[in-house]
């Protein structure tokens, strides 16, 4: 999530011998895919505020507990604009590609981010549960008719947030291979900023199009809203443009790689996955959600965030402009809030993780989220009681690299 | 239990809404947060002071009776 970003791979070779200063981002240990980076669970024990050298060699600060990622994200004098000096950019940059109010502070963010609140409104997304159900209910008929093994990332992980948001947006699903293709580019480490830059401009363009084609025949869709607003003189057409770039980006990594790895980790937990399959109790399929967030917390580059005045935490002084970065993960495995929190244990209750952030920018797509994973998890798993991996999990090319972590490929087979 | 909740400062994420919707809403055109019950009866309290908890925006006060 955030800014587009590359990582150098930088593996942390852990601490540069000559400075003492870990390197973010840190590797997993092999064969732990679910859990984060040892480096990072021991950092947190520790030396929970400490600082990390990211790519381009700045230093910023490290905050690994709990309490205090919710106290500072929270706070009113940390800013996630990223034209500032001193933020922790996640990849290099030429400034033209940030995504909307992600990246600005309020009031410009608290402006443009109420615009569209009320599409994302927790009882205006529960009346959506028949239709994503019947989504869902409609992927998995068509892939128990095709071929076995296949892969779930192609065949449902990405289809069902896809569907999702275009029926919200108002965005043709037809053209989810334009889309997708460039909303992967523009989050790839591994592209130039040219390129990503690239991918930008055409999302840009595609928005801009399709609010012209709404213009003239207004739907009841989200776009349309919007672009009721840009006539109205509300917004500029640009800053509408950039938002439905962000809405139409945002949930699709995210809730995909939730959907598969989600899938890997309970077919590793077959107890826990028995528990999943054997209820229809909606409380005990939500509370399995929340646990899951917390265990997995797929948005794994850390928050972002640049400091506006000095600010004491933990003993010490953060200084006005100094960087930031917030690893959600480790703080979803705090044992001072989660008991042995490195269990995946869908009966708890989870629900203070921190795997949509915190603070006002905290997931703006969160109930729909929820809906999706609800949805899927008591779905995928009933339907095809005998799915399994078709290779073994420590073989998955997973996602270490990537903004959002999960999955490149599932095989799975029934 | 006397309850507020400061619009100003909601970012309409809707913890409080899943958590208590005996007690808090949202606007339809905005999302934003409304308060249904400033004093909540006794078994809700407790979820209450969690929906305070959790809210990321600090948009949620609660004072205690004493
Ligand atoms: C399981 C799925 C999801 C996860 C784990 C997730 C995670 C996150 C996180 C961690 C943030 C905070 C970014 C920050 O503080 O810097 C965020 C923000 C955001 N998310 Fe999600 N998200 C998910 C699904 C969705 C969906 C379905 C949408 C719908 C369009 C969405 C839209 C957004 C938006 C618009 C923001 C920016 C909010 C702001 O800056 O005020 N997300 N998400």
């Amino acid at each position: 999530m955030g800014e587009p970003m590359t990582i150098t791979s930088n593996p942390a070779e852990d601490r540069a011998a000559d400075s003492g200063i870990l390197s973010f981002p840190m590797d997993r240990a092999a064969g732990c895919p679910f859990d984060p980076p040892p480096r990072l669970q021991a950092q947190q024990q520790e030396e929970p505020l400490s600082r990390v050298r990211i790519w381009d060699g700045s230093t910023p600060w490290f905050v690994t507990r709990h309490a205090d990622q919710r106290a500072l994200l929270g706070d009113p004098r940390v800013s996630a604009d990223a034209t500032r000096p001193g933020y922790p950019r996640s990849a290099p940059s030429n400034g033209r590609n940030n995504i909307s109010f992600i990246l600005m502070d309020d009031p410009e963010h608290a402006r443009l981010r109420r615009m569209v609140t009320g599409s994302f409104a927790v009882k205006r997304v529960q009346a959506m549960r028949p239709a994503v159900q019947k989504i869902v209910d409609d992927l998995i008929e068509e892939m128990l008719a095709g071929p076995n093994p296949v892969d779930l990332v192609q065949a449902f992980a990405l289809p069902v947030p896809s569907l999702v948001i275009c029926e919200l947006l108002g965005v043709p699903y037809d053209d989810h291979d334009f889309f997708q293709r460039n909303s992967s580019a523009l989050v790839k480490q591994s592209l130039s900023v040219e390129e990503r830059t690239a991918a930008h401009g055409a999302l840009l363009t595609y928005l801009d199009d399709l609010m012209g084609e709404k213009l003239a025949h207004p739907a009841d869709d989200l776009l349309s809203s919007l672009v009721t607003r840009v006539k109205d003189g509300e917004l500029s057409r640009n800053e509408a443009a950039q938002m439905g770039v962000l809405l139409l980006l945002a949930g699709h990594e995210t809730t995909a790689n939730m959907i598969a790895l989600g899938t890997v980790a309970l077919l590793e937990h077959p107890d826990q996955l028995a528990r999943l399959r054997d209820t229809d109790d909606p409380k005990a399929i939500a509370a399995a959600v929340e646990e899951l967030l917390r265990y997995l917390n797929v948005t794994h580059s850390g928050r972002r965030r640049v400091a506006l005045e000095d600010i004491e935490v933990a003993g010490e002084v953060i200084r006005a402009g100094e960087g930031i970065v917030f690893p959600n993960e480790i703080a979803n495995r705090d044992a001072e809030v989660f008991t042995d929190p490195d269990h995946l244990d869908l009966g708890r209750d989870a629900r203070r993780h921190v795997a949509f952030g915190f603070g006002v920018h905290q997931c703006l797509g969160q109930p729909l989220a929820r809906l999706e994973l609800q949805v899927v998890y008591s779905t995928l798993y009933r339907r095809v009681p005998t799915l399994r991996l078709a290779t073994e999990a420590e073989k998955l090319p997973y996602k270490h690299d990537g903004a959002v972590y999960g999955v490149y490929e599932l095989p799975v087979a029934w | 239990m006397k309850v507020t909740a400061d619009q100003n400062k909601c970012c309409g994420a809707g913890n409080c809404v899943l958590l208590v919707p005996e007690v808090f809403d949202q606007r339809e055109e905005d999302g934003i947060v409304v308060l249904l019950d400033e004093e909540p009866p006794e078994h809700l309290r407790a979820a209450v002071r969690e929906a305070s908890d959790m809210c990321p925006a600090s948009a949620i006060a609660v004072h205690e009776d004493t």
